[in-house]
């Protein structure tokens, strides 16, 4: 990367986490929502631990995981509606104006989904763990749980940022939280893949990448250090991202038209 | 290829048979030719959607055109993008910045990402918050700025890479009369002592009388006249007398009477104009023409040719109401190019 590429990114990334910083509206939702299902789903749901092969006798551990799924949908609505905001009032017109790569600027967007990345883990985690949650990785997968929901967080802001450039509308961004939010249910948000016993619902899951980061976080609250199923998680969350960026990359080329 | 004699790109601008023409629309801009000579103002006037905004995307290498060439700082506004990018500044239409940042935040993203040296940012910063009055609202989120400090602040982001060239679509628009002739002073300015060229659109007549060297007007996409705002005015050279009636019963006979001394002008719902075909002299005659048929005047004046009637000769109509009409167009052009 060359220093001024690496210039442009870091005085992108700088703005965007000021946004964010700046943006209680953005980021207490993402904090506070999570937590309130989370607190319905682990009382409603704690019989759940009583099925054969449940993986752990406590289902807010469980549950636990699905927080941080949640927090990345944000980052998709957050990411998506700052871009489609920069479009709706021309501030993408004068970032084009300067020698900006368009990669620098999608990069530098996405700062603003790595702090709250970071901190949606740190307080989702301290929030568990105080209500009873279990942490089978111990202090060293901490610092791995937190990489983990930075990771997803940017890859699906990434796909909030495609979203802004093709539809060029926060409106259109927010159309997209429902289907997201939908892709999240038909996974193994509930209850493990093995346990599902609709087996449409079951190939559903099985197929749905969001499933597998949700073990991949699951893996270090419940059984401590599965390198598979982490590298995994941490795979799908690149390939999410490689996606995202060359989508937006594709739809950055169309919306900025600039010779 | 337009280079000086020592090889330097000359700060000008050359268009030829410009067009855009948009899919679902007009064309938006229809074939136009203008020259902006280095170290000039160059007022481009004409109602909304006339086409002046897509000129200046167009001109700013944000919207490519469908036809014609164009050369903005010597380079061609297709081929070598990047190369006008970096000679030209720009404010576009409606100040686009971010509310949750600072000025100051603001001039230290637009120094960086031009590439200005980061021991230089601040400087080059503080000096263009100081010169546009901006300095002590510097650290003040810019949500909680005017419209007359936004468009200041908007211009100083143009500033930032020290352009040759200075596009500045509508930047008076909606501002109060002081910010106005704030903005005014510092553009006439930034040309007088800093050779900046500036190319300058506005849909207000007193904006381009009172900036531009020279101005050009266009309406559905064309130019219709250009000039000096002196010459374009002598070229009408017909000065209007406009009356009100102390009854208004003798509206319809003043009309009759004041249309003896030359064609009927546009004018207030209770008044009648008259542009007279034989100059300021005759007004003694108007005056005495209207006494004679018993017609008391509430109201005289006379007025000198204006921007607007060379508009009215040109286009048949009227600047101020010729803006709703063609907005569309403009529309057309802003979605295209991703503006608001």
């Amino acid at each position: 990367m060359s220093p001024a590429v690496r210039t442009q990114v870091g005085q992108l990334a700088r703005r965007s986490t000021l946004r964010t910083l700046r943006q209680p509206a953005q980021v207490v939702p993402a904090l506070v929502f999570p937590m309130l299902l989370l607190a319905v789903n682990s009382g409603g749901l704690k019989d759940a631990t009583n099925l054969p092969g449940f993986p752990t006798d406590s289902y807010l551990t469980f549950a636990l995981a699905v927080p941080f799924m949640q927090g990345a949908l944000f980052s998709v609505m957050n990411a998506g509606t700052d871009l489609a905001r920069d479009i709706e009032t021309g501030f993408l017109n004068r970032l084009a104006l300067t020698p900006l790569r368009g990669m620098a600027l999608l990069s530098g967007l996405l700062a603003g989904a790595v702090v709250l990345g970071a901190v949606q883990a740190v307080v989702y985690l301290t929030v568990g763990l105080i209500a009873g949650a279990e942490f089978a990785a111990g202090a060293g997968g901490v610092i791995v749980l937190v990489a983990l929901s930075v990771s997803i967080t940017v890859a699906f802001g990434s796909i909030g940022l495609f979203a802004a450039l093709r539809g060029g509308s926060g409106e259109k961004v927010q159309g997209l939280f429902p289907v997201f939010f939908v892709f999240l249910f038909l996974s193994s948000m509930a209850l493990p893949l093995e346990l599902i016993q609709a087996d449409w619902f079951r190939a559903i899951a099985t197929a749905n990448p969001i499933s597998y980061l949700l073990q991949a976080i699951r893996s270090l609250l419940i059984e401590g250090w599965d390198i598979g199923e982490l590298a995994l998680g941490f795979a799908i969350a690149a390939a999410l991202l490689a996606i995202g960026m060359l989508a937006s990359s594709a739809a950055l080329k169309t919306r900025l038209v600039r010779t | 290829m337009a280079i000086t004699s020592d090889g330097v790109k000359p700060n000008g601008i050359e268009v030829e048979a410009l067009v855009r023409e948009f899919k679902k629309g007009p064309r938006a801009v229809d074939g136009i030719d203008l020259r902006v000579e280095p170290g000039e103002i160059y007022g481009f006037l004409g109602p909304n959607g006339a086409g002046k905004s897509t000129t200046v995307l167009m001109l700013t290498t944000l919207l490519p055109p469908t036809g014609g060439t164009a050369r903005v700082a010597g380079f061609d506004i297709v081929s070598e993008g990047p190369r006008v990018r970096s000679a030209i500044g720009a404010a576009l239409q409606d100040a686009a910045l971010d509310p949750l940042l600072t000025g100051r935040e603001h001039m230290r993203l637009q120094t960086a990402l031009h590439g200005i040296a980061k021991d230089e940012r601040e400087a080059r910063g503080n000096e263009l918050l100081e010169r546009v009055g901006l300095s002590r609202a510097a650290d003040r989120k810019v949500g909680g700025y005017s419209g007359g400090m936004k468009r200041r602040l908007d211009l100083a982001l143009g500033l930032a890479h020290e352009p040759r060239i200075l596009f500045l679509d509508e930047p008076t628009t909606g501002l109060d009369i002081q910010s106005r002739t704030a903005l005014w002073e510092e553009v006439a300015r930034l040309a007088a002592e800093d050779g900046v060229t500036v190319f300058l659109t506005t849909q207000y007549l007193e904006e381009a009388d009172a900036l531009a060297n020279r101005v050009g007007i266009i309406d559905h996409g064309r130019i219709v006249a250009e000039g000096t705002p002196a010459a374009l005015k002598a070229e009408i050279g017909r000065p209007t007398v406009e009356a009100v009636p102390h009854d208004p019963a003798d509206h319809e006979r003043m009309a009759a009477v004041l249309g003896r001394f030359g064609e009927l002008a546009g004018a207030s719902p209770k008044a009648a104009a008259v542009r007279l075909a034989g100059g300021e002299s005759q007004l003694a005659e108007v005056v005495r023409a209207l006494d004679a048929e018993g017609i008391a005047i509430e109201h005289l004046q006379l007025h000198a040719p204006s921007l607007d009637d060379v508009f009215l000769t040109k286009t048949g109509r009227s600047l101020e109401g010729a803006e709703e009409a063609e907005a569309e167009a403009e529309e057309a052009a802003a979605e295209e190019a991703g503006v608001a």
